[in-house]
Order: structure tokens, then sequence, then C-alpha cells
């Protein structure tokens, strides 16, 4: 049993817990000394909550003391994109616009987490109100790939993807509205998953799109995800479109194994601008579950080509009225030296958000102004219709759908300037978006240079149960998992 | 020219917590106490809607007569105004809850039936105090107390013809409001607010002029000097060669004007679309139909139904249906007396004097129940008391709270019927004052009322003045 | 084709002061990025419900029961500007 108690997941560190073997302080002053010496250089984490976290490891080594832990997360340190609301600890979207905000409340996750006696270590780093996919985005610091420093994590939760590969936090929770937890999961070669649209409650995530946000779990392996997920799933009173829907113990159901799985290829996801080395490692991934026992074969989402201009749309158009909000009246920023409320508040939106943010916020806000609705959000909404439609008739065939979860492993700090060419990165990611799906990405295989590729599937709605089995057995079939990023050659 | 008028009413409905959180909706506790993460719009927070807000939407519309639609949506309307915390407000557009209904007024010109197009819901924003005036303030205070109170919308037709009419349909919608319970009326509290739009267009013709609006008429009588002088600015103007400016006006109750509050560069550009974060409502027609089994007597309809059964004028018919709960004191009342006419006199003349006004509280919290001032009027009726004791009685009844028959008994205030003992008192009258007997027989009638009122004194009030008259009446020739 | 005049009425909605530069910078990337979108019109649409939700729920309501408010000075606490207990903005100009 290795006493670097960093490397261990989930399950393994609670097993390590209960056999006395370790306990939660121990773990977590682990953590504190490993953030401390390598976030300076990864950049993951925007606050660390070192007294807090102390706190609830104490209290959680005195429970596994008396032998009656709370659960399966009970004492397990973790990271929260800071896009999450925590009571009392600072929580800015990556955003200098909020750079002074602390919630008087808890999101409901991180809520659900608390009382399960999570340990929290800090907020992790993303790009600026989740809009982005690189972290480059953020206001405040970059994120660097632990595979390789000067390459991306991903994003938009690339902090929370960077913490969980870089061994600077067990596993934590991101936020996936148009790949942003899967895609940064691929590129840090960890597992992300993005539940089923109304899975988990949305209540305390600091809306960019709402009808496409979820919060989702970055971990290390299948088992973790499982554990993790079904923790924060479940319907919540305070989320008018979270779903009463039965959590199942996703991980007591992860054994199941793929025989007479029924999977789809969608042919649409290998064309063009797919990586070549991408292509072979999902194309391998896909013939080793047929091997342990799945059925295979090619279907087709016809819409797969619009669906980027369908969210590039009503993302941005939901995201300039929930962005409407900031202006300095009631928390965070206000610029000085306005004359007027209206000077005020134009200046300090102007000074508080980032490029991306403001391109965004005019996109959806000259799609609905006047004469602009039908044929920009009223047409975008109806093509929408059209991909879940896509969806629905190859589920109809198949049980789940298998592609990469991007078109490229990571890219350079840099290299997508143009804003275009970065929205390009969500191409496989935004259609399960905008249908509502839940859809995972695991390791699958790393590049000539040793870059993690990820796998992508994609499952029925509420499905997450059979997602993660066939994830769990591809995952135990291969051996990805024992490679890990060189971050520092002495640990 | 003809004036043409539409109103737009809000109401606050009186539910117990706000439209999209818990928060209280109680009016005046300290400013920023009665808020929460969702009112205030924090990021991360997200409405839920209250199902009594729902059913008090439905519940109005039924009795308003409009058309409850089968499904519904809320929409954002975003504008920036530091008084919304989310810079938009969830308010409905293209889904509302109900359409095409109307409301009857009565005027002096007659009945008529004005059009209501649509009835949404949507919440209330909070309350901005300004540093001195809105002119000349370096800075304003923002209350959020009030953000979030759920608000019923009503957009009438423009088939309101005159200022008085106008008057006259916010005061019966306000009825209906309160009578159904879903509003306190209260409008120096802002409970219900009223925009008025108002054009003029010659006699006849089949388009509308330009539309003015009159904002800050919260009250009917501002409500109808508002409109009439907007309507002789207008006519004024008109005449002058001039055209009507499309715009806001803000009433002026001090100084007597609308002024212009800002003409309107640009119209504001909403941006509605369907709010995401609240799924869609549908109503099933048994939801529908069992809150219309329960509606109860509109207002119009019990004073039409006081004046047939009861016979009361109609005017006194309308002050006691004014509010649900007076009328139901009324006829409980009537249910004890039996003489509706006196009873509604004295809820009239003497209750409503007592009382801090007639609202559903102040009836509650009376002194004197209806079946004690039922009793009262039967006590007059059957000859126990005359009607100046009761007047005593009833003073002391809303000093006690007890019941007439006990007072009367306790102070032997009992009516003197007994001729014998009249006949007695009324010769030591007359022997007493000789003057009116005098006047009397030279012809003055009006002297024999004099007497009467001598008897009365002479018994401390309690003779029945009835058989007095008419002892005197038989008396008076013979001497 | 986004005109300038758009562009500026649009940040006056959105209430953004942008600079001459980033005007301009802006209507090149926002032309940029509605050229890729207009590719939604080689689609038939007729007869498409849209979808505003991504799960078909209806009725979601709560009872009108009270919840327990933040305390005031929780409300207060992030305010950039405060007076005693509002909160206290720029004065406003009406146009």
């Amino acid at each position: 049993m290795t006493t670097d108690l960093t490397r261990l997941t989930i399950h393994e560190l609670t097993g390590a817990y209960r056999r006395r073997e370790a306990t939660p302080t121990r773990a977590t002053e682990e953590y504190l000394a490993r953030i401390e010496r390598l976030d300076e250089q990864l950049g993951a984490y925007l606050t660390v909550t070192n007294d807090r976290a102390l706190g609830a490891a104490a209290a959680a080594d005195g429970r596994y003391r008396d032998g009656a832990p709370l659960g399966p997360l009970d004492g397990v340190p973790l990271a929260y994109k800071d896009v999450l609301c925590t009571q009392g600890v600072a929580t800015t979207c990556g955003s200098k616009i909020l750079e002074p905000f602390v919630p008087p409340y808890d999101a409901t996750v991180v809520a659900r987490l608390g009382v399960a006696g999570a340990v929290m270590l800090g907020k992790a780093n993303m790009d600026e109100f989740a809009m982005g996919s690189s972290t480059e985005h953020s206001a405040f610091k970059l994120t660097r790939n632990p595979w390789d420093l000067t390459r991306v994590p991903g994003g938009s939760s690339g902090g929370s993807a960077a913490a969980v590969a870089g061994d600077l936090a067990v596993a934590s929770l991101g936020t996936d509205t148009g790949g942003s937890v899967r895609q940064p999961a691929a590129f840090c070669g960890v597992v992300g998953v993005k539940p089923t649209y109304g899975r988990v409650s949305r209540y305390g995530l600091v809306a960019f799109a709402s009808s496409l946000d979820q919060v989702g779990c970055l971990t290390r392996d299948v088992r973790d995800a499982a554990l993790l997920l079904h923790a924060i799933a479940g319907v919540d009173p305070h989320d008018a479109t979270s779903v009463d829907e039965a959590v199942p113990d996703y991980a007591a159901l992860l054994a199941g194994g793929v025989k007479g799985l029924k999977l789809g290829v969608p042919r649409e996801y290998f064309g063009e601008g797919l990586d070549p080395e991408v292509e072979a490692a999902v194309r391998a991934a896909i013939a080793r579950l047929r091997d342990l026992g799945a059925t295979v074969q090619e279907i087709s989402l016809p819409t797969t080509d619009y669906g980027l201009a369908v969210y590039y749309i009503v993302a941005p158009v939901e995201a300039s009225s929930n962005l409407a909000r900031y202006d300095g009246v009631k928390y965070g920023l206000r610029a000085a030296g306005g004359k007027d409320l209206i000077d005020m508040e134009s200046r300090t939106r102007a000074a508080g958000f980032g490029a991306e943010v403001k391109r965004r916020i005019m996109l959806g806000t000259y799609a609905l102004s006047a004469g602009y609705y039908d044929a920009y959000y009223g047409r975008a909404q109806k093509v929408r219709t059209l991909v879940r439609r896509d969806f629905d008739a190859a589920f109809a065939h198949v049980d789940l759908l298998v592609a990469p979860t991007t078109p490229s492993v990571a890219f350079k700090h840099g290299d997508k300037a143009d804003p275009l060419a970065m929205y390009l990165n969500d191409v496989f990611t935004v259609p399960g978006s905008l249908a509502g799906l839940p859809a995972l990405s695991l390791r699958c295989g790393f590049n000539a240079a040793g870059l993690p590729i990820g796998l992508q599937l994609i499952g029925r709605p509420f499905d997450e149960a059979r997602l993660l089995r066939c994830a769990y057995a591809y995952e135990q079939a291969t051996d990805w998992r024992s490679r890990r990023p060189s971050l520092e050659t002495t640990r | 020219m003809e004036t043409v008028i539409g109103l737009e009413v809000h109401a606050q409905l009186r539910t117990r917590s706000k439209m999209f959180c818990g928060c209280p909706t109680t009016f005046g506790a300290a400013p920023n106490t009665q808020t929460c993460p969702v009112c205030l719009g924090l990021p991360g927070t997200l409405p839920v809607i209250n199902r009594v807000a729902i059913e008090f939407g439905v519940r109005t519309a039924l009795a308003l007569n409009l058309r409850v639609n089968a499904g519904c949506r809320f929409a954002r309307k975003h504008y920036y105004y530091p008084d919304m915390p989310k810079n938009f407000q969830i308010s409905q557009y293209e889904e509302p809850l109900a359409e095409d209904g109307w409301l009857e007024v009565d005027t002096e010109a007659g009945t008529r039936r004005i059009g209501i197009q649509r009835l949404h819901l949507e919440e209330d924003v909070g309350k901005l105090v300004h540093e001195g005036t809105l002119e000349t303030a370096q800075a304003s205070l923002v209350d959020y107390n009030r953000a979030g109170v759920p608000l019923m919308e009503t957009v009438s037709r423009p088939e309101i013809r005159s200022p008085e009419e106008a008057a006259a349909y916010l005061k019966a919608f306000r009825a209906v409001l309160v009578y159904l319970g879903v509003c306190d009326g209260n409008m120096e509290e802002g409970s219900l607010r009223c925009d008025a739009n108002v054009s003029l267009r010659p006699r006849g013709a089949p388009e509308l002029g330009t539309k003015v609006e009159i904002k800050n008429v919260n009250s009917f009588r501002n409500v109808q000097r508002a409109l009439e002088f907007e309507v002789q600015r207008q006519a004024k103007a008109l005449a002058g060669g001039e055209r009507i400016v499309q715009e806001t006006r803000l009433w002026d109750a001090d100084r007597g004007y609308t002024r212009s509050m800002r003409s309107k560069e640009y119209a504001h550009d909403y941006r509605y679309f369907p709010e995401p974060d609240l799924v869609p409502l549908t109503f099933e027609a048994e939801f529908v139909d069992a809150i219309r089994r329960e509606l109860p007597e509109l207002p119009r309809a019990r004073r039409q139904r006081f004046v047939a059964d009861y016979h009361v004028p109609a005017y006194d018919a309308a002050i006691l249906t004014q509010s649900m709960a007076l009328a139901d004191y009324y006829e409980a009342a009537v249910g004890e007396a039996r003489n509706a006419k006196a009873v509604s006199n004295w809820v009239m003349s003497e209750l409503l004097h007592v009382l801090p006004g007639d609202d559903e509280r102040a009836i509650a919290a009376s002194p004197v129940p209806p079946a004690h001032l039922g009793a009262l009027v039967r006590l007059i009726d059957d000859g126990t008391i005359s009607g100046k004791i009761a007047k005593d009685v009833f003073e002391k009844m809303v000093r006690s709270g007890e019941a007439p028959g006990t007072i009367v008994e306790r102070e032997g205030l009992t009516q003197v019927a007994d001729t014998g003992a009249l006949e007695a008192v009324i010769d030591l009258v007359l022997a007493g004052n000789p003057k009116p007997l005098e006047d009397w027989k030279k012809g003055k009638t009006a002297a024999a009322k004099a007497l009467v009122g001598l008897v009365m004194k002479a018994t401390g009030g309690k003779a029945n003045p009835a058989i007095v008259n008419q002892l005197l009446e038989a008396k008076l020739p013979r001497l | 084709m986004i005109s300038r005049e758009e562009v500026e009425q649009v940040a006056r909605l959105a209430r953004l002061h942008l600079s001459d530069e980033e005007l301009e910078r802006m209507r090149e990337q926002l032309d940029a990025i509605l050229a890729y979108i207009d590719k939604l019109r080689e689609l038939d649409v007729e007869g498409v419900a849209p979808t505003s939700h991504a799960v078909p729920l209806v009725n979601v309501m709560r009872d009108d029961e009270n919840t327990p408010c933040l305390p005031q000075e929780a409300t207060l606490a992030n305010a950039p500007d405060r007076a005693g207990e509002f909160f206290r903005v720029p004065r406003i100009i009406e146009n």
C-alpha cells in the first residue's frame, strides 16, 4: 500500500480510511502540501481553503475512528469549479466582475457533498463564466495541462480537470454546457461525466446557458465517477428543471459487462478535421468493446454539422440574459468614475468582463433584439428539436453511442486565438448537450507525443448506469490508467 | 372628438410568500429584511413558481370572464433598472394565463361592458428612494423587500369612454379582487396600481389616435383627475393644430397636471424569450372547474340581489357590498333582525362610523357582532326600546361588546308604552309648559313636536314616541 | 452584414461600454460568427416545434409557505455601496 495518499482514487482512499491505514486529515494535509508545491506552476486553483478543509477532515477523522463514516465520500478531498456557489468562500466564476463576491449560500451539490462528509480543498480555475474550451479566458490565471505544461487543459472546467490529472484533488466537480467537462477530461486524460439535463440540481451553479448547464464529475476512474454522481444526483425543490427520477446505485451496477450491448458509431463524427491519432485510438477502443461482447454498428446523426451553429445562438442568448444582472449595483465589481447609473453600469461591465464573455453577450443580445428572434433563436430552437430527433432515431436501434470526445488532443496555449477556431473544439460534445443526454469521456490512449485521447459515450436520458457500466468494462479491460503525467521528478 | 382610454392594472396577490421564493410578502418591514438569494437575483439562484399565485390568477380570470388558456408559460422581459435585481423581470408574454374577458361597469350614463384583453402573472420589483428628487438626487437607495412579490397584470381593451368611467372601472375591478380574496386592494400601500393609456379621435373614426401613457395614478380620484387633465391637454393641442407625441407622462397630484417623463427616442426592446428556468404550466379542465365552482358571489351580482331582495336603494346596496366582509355582516344582521332597511341604516350611519374601515380585518374586529346589531333592531321594532334609547344602547354595545338585551335589562331602559303612565307625564308636561299649547291652538302644528320632545325628555327618552304622538293627537284638540 | 450602428445599439442594450476600436473588432467578429450561424437556413424547419426545455416537464411548482430570509447584514454584505439599510446607486438619469 503506497503511503502517497494523493495517488489514490476515492474508493481506494476511503478503503484505507476504513482499514485505519490513513486518515482524512493526513490525506488533506498531503493534498494541501502538494498544492502548495505544484499549483504555482499548474494554476488549477483560484482559492485554496486550507482551514475549512482541515476542519472538515478532522470531523471526518472522528467518524472513521468511531466506525461510523457518513458514506463513500466521507473525508474525501475534492475541488469545486469556481462557478459553484460556496457559502463564505469567494466564488468568482473566473471573472473580475465577481472577484469580490462571497455567496451567502451553498449550491445544492456543494451542500449535498458537505452532508456526505466531503472535504473542500478549494475552488478551481475556469474560463470566465464557463465560456471557453481552454481555460485561457480566465481573468486570473492560466491553467496548464499536467501532461504538457505548454498546453491547455481544455475548458471551461480546466482547473477541475487539471487538479484531478495532477493529483491536486482526488476528484472534482465541473460544469458542462457544450462540453466543458468532457473536453477537459479528454485533454487531461481523466473520466468526465455530464449527466442527463435535470439529473443534477443547478441551484447554486452560476448560470451560463440555463437550458444546457449541468454539474459534472471529473474523476480518476469510472468507479469514482459512479460514487460522486450518486452523491450529487437527485431532484431538488430549489430547481424547477430538476427531474424527480430515482437515482440508481451506480457503483453497484458497474460490473455488468457489455455482452449484448448495442453500440452505435455516428459516421458524421469521423470526417475531415478529426486528428488521425485520435481516430485510431477511438477505433481501437471500439474494437476492444466489440471483443468484450458488444455489438457495433454505424449510425447516422445527420444534423451533427448544425449542432455548433445552434449552440452558438442558444447559449449566447441565454448567457446574455443570465449575465445582465452583473451591473455593480448589488454585488461584485463596481467601476469607479461613472457619472450616473448607466455610465457606471456600462463601465463596470466593460471592465469586469473579458473579451469572450463580451462577444457572447453581444451575440446573444443581438439575436434577441427586435426583429431577429425568429431568424436566430426561434430557428435555432427548432433545429435543436431536429438534433434531438436524430438521437432518438439512433437510440431506437442502439443502446449507446461511441465517438471521439474532441477532434484533437490538447493544443498549445495561444493556438486558438480566433473565436471560431476555438468553438470548433466542441463539435462532438455540443450535440449531446443540445439533446440533454448523459455523456462521458474516458481515456482510450495517447498520441505519439504522450498526450491523452478521450473516448466519448453518449446514452439515453437517465441511462447513466448503462453508460458507466460500459465505461467500466472498457477501463477494466485496458491499462490506460497506469500512465501518469510526470509533473515533478520527485514526489 | 371622443375619448379612448385603456387601463392597465397591477395587483399584488395576497399570498403568504413571493412569486418565486418563500420570502414573506408583508408590507412595511425594515428595508432588505425580506429577501433571500433568489429574490435578490444572486448568481446561481433559480425561481420556483408559487402554486397559490397561479390559483389566484385563475380565480380572477374566471371572475372577469376571461378564457383560461390550456397552457401558459413565463418569459423574461429585459431592461436595466436598479429595482430589478436580475435586470430582467419574469413575466408572461406570448402565452399568458388568460385572455378575452370583460368587466361590467356602472356609471350615471348606464352600464357598459369593458373588454379585458389579457391577464398574466409576473414578479414585482424593489423600491427606489431618491436622495432628494429624481432630478436633483446624486444617488438613489434601493430596498428589495418588494422584489418578487406576485403581481397580476390585467390590460383592458381601449373601450373606456370617459375619465369618470375609468374611475368606475377601477373601483369595480378592485371590488372584484377584494371579494375574491386575491388582493387586499390597499392602494396607499401600493397593492393596486394603475397606468392609463388615453388618446382622442374624431367621433366614429376607425383608427385610434396617438396614445399617451399616464403613470402614477394610484387612487380612484387621481385616475379621474389625471385623465380629465390629459383629455383637456390633448384636445387643446389638437385644436391648435399640434400633433400628440407618443410618450409617458407622470401625474403630479399636488400640482394637478401631467408632465412628460421622457420622450421615447427608442421604445424599450424587451427581448422577450421563454423563461428557461421554469417549465410550462398546463391546466386540466377539472382544475379550472373546481376553482370556478368555488367562486363567491361577485360584488355586482350581490349589489343587485340586495336591491331586489332587501329592497334597499341602489346607493345603500353599493356601500353595503363594497367589501364582502361588510356584505356578509349585513346579511347576518338582517337574518337576526328581519328588517333589511333598518339594518342598512344602522350599518351605514352608526356601525361604519365606529369601525376603522370596512375590510375583513376591521369587520372581524368589530366590537358589535352582526347578531347583536340585529337584536338591537328587533328591540326597536317590537317596541321594547325607542330609537333614541337605541342609539345610547348602541354606544354601550360598542364599548362593552355586550348584547343589547343585557344592557337594556340591566339599566332598565325598556320603553314606556303604558298609556296610563304616559298620560300622566303628558299632563305634567302640559301643565309646566303652557306656551307650546298656546302655539298649537294658534295653528302652529309644529308645537306638537316640541311637546313630544318635552315628554321624551321628561321620561329620560324612554317613552314610546309613537304612542306619545297618538295620545297628544287625541288630547290636544280637547284642550 | 452587421452594421456599426447595430453594434452600437446592441452595446447600449447590453450596457457594455466599448471603445471605437473594440466596436470595430466586435463588428468583424460578430459578422464572422453570424455568417457561420447562417448555415441553419439550409434546413427546413416547417412544422417543427421549438425545444425550450430538454426535459418534458410541466407544472413544477411550490407550496405557498414562508422560508427563512437572509439576515439584513448578509443581504447587504456584498453591496459595492450602501447607505445604512439600503443599497446605494449613482443618480439615475431618465433617457
